[in-house]
């Protein structure tokens, strides 16, 4: 008897199956943005009244043109890191127990900010300056205290300050969650506490 | 006559075309694993603005969405001033309040401290908006928030 081989099953059309899929999940989905600048709201009660040197306040001012003004002089935003690096870590004074700043490496120029503890940065924005001018600005005053912190942890620990809170959080380091090195990175926030107050419009 | 023919007698193959359903396969899945479903579908334009020091934001299901921005151009109906977006529909000022509410109550009590208020705010809106929101989320103690943005460098 002849042996018939079984029939080879066309294959032509499964590409165009799969076209189809892939096009139905390129319509129905989004790469979704999982990222951005945290930040604090200050709670809603009155503030309390104390009185803080006006040296101890870098105020940014920006306009309903998105122009920036830095201690009411106009800047370029390019320029406004330095400018923050450089008033936060003045260290010019003593902070609230009295202690004078050790590992500042700043001008110490008692014209501006006593202590990191002390320095605040506000941010005041008129109604209609553009979100993407003040998320700018407030991206590069963040980012200000990061080369700070980042400066200390070389200092003290010798490594990297994002890459410890990295190993903090990451549940394959050795590091996950451990108690020491929690100390180690409020230690280093602590020395640069991140102080953005924002006001309300004008 | 000569030894060699020229042409004519044998065909081009046809080029095989039975790997390309696993390329467009691989390609399905690579989109499968790297989106999401969207959740709900955006009324305004959200073109979020970009910065530097971004961070990850945690667990997926302890954050809630506010989409702010210019309506886009199928609800130009809507008018030329950026809105509120909760959920699926246009919102007011005074429904974030219940907004949050009703975020909260749909969590364990022990999550509720750790709610994070994502606020997705298109690029040309104006900042007098956003605090309206703030102010609004302060009101009802939302104090966490995060403005999602894009990675990259805002510095032109």
């Amino acid at each position: 008897m002849a042996k018939r081989s079984a029939p080879e099953v066309n294959a032509g059309s499964m590409a165009d199956i799969a076209f189809l899929l892939l096009i139905f999940f390129l319509v129905t989905t989004t790469i979704e943005v999982d990222s951005g600048i945290s930040s604090k709201l200050p709670p809603d009660i009155p503030p309390p009244d104390v009185k803080i040197k006006q040296k101890n306040i870098f105020t940014v001012e920006l306009n309903k043109d998105n122009e920036m003004l830095v201690e009411d002089e106009l800047m370029k935003i390019k320029d406004l890191k330095a400018a923050a690096i450089k008033f936060i870590d003045n260290g010019g004074g003593e902070n609230a127990a009295k202690e004078k700043c050790n590992y500042c490496e700043g001008l110490k120029d008692p014209a501006s900010s006593d202590h990191p503890e002390k320095a605040i940065i506000s941010i005041t924005h008129s109604r209609a300056t553009d979100y993407e001018t003040f998320i700018v600005v407030y991206d590069q005053l963040v980012s200000a205290y990061s080369v700070l912190r980042e400066r200390l942890a070389k200092k003290l620990y010798n490594r990297s300050f994002k890459e410890m809170e990295a190993s903090y959080d990451d549940s394959k380091s050795p590091e996950f969650k451990s108690e020491k090195l929690k100390e180690k990175i409020s230690n280093i926030k602590a020395k640069y506490p991140r102080i953005i107050s924002k006001a309300e419009p004008k | 006559m000569s030894k060699f023919k020229k042409g004519g007698g044998k065909e081009l193959p046809a080029i095989s075309t039975a790997s390309l359903p696993d390329i467009v396969f691989m390609l399905l899945f690579f989109f499968m694993v790297a989106t999401v479903m969207r959740d709900s579908s955006l009324k305004i334009k959200n073109n979020l603005p970009s910065a530097a020091e971004t961070e990850k934001l945690g667990q997926k299901n302890l954050i809630m969405f506010i989409y702010a921005g210019k309506p886009s151009d199928q609800y130009k109906s809507q008018g030329e001033e950026a809105k509120i977006q909760l959920n699926d529909k246009f919102a007011n000022l005074n429904e974030i309040a219940s907004f949050v509410a009703a975020e909260r109550a749909s969590k364990r009590e022990a999550e509720i401290p750790q709610l994070i208020a994502a606020l997705k705010v298109d690029k040309e809106t104006n900042m007098g908006l956003v605090s309206d929101i703030e102010q609004q989320l302060r009101k009802v103690g939302q104090l966490k928030i995060n403005y999602t943005t894009k990675k990259g460098s805002g510095l032109k």
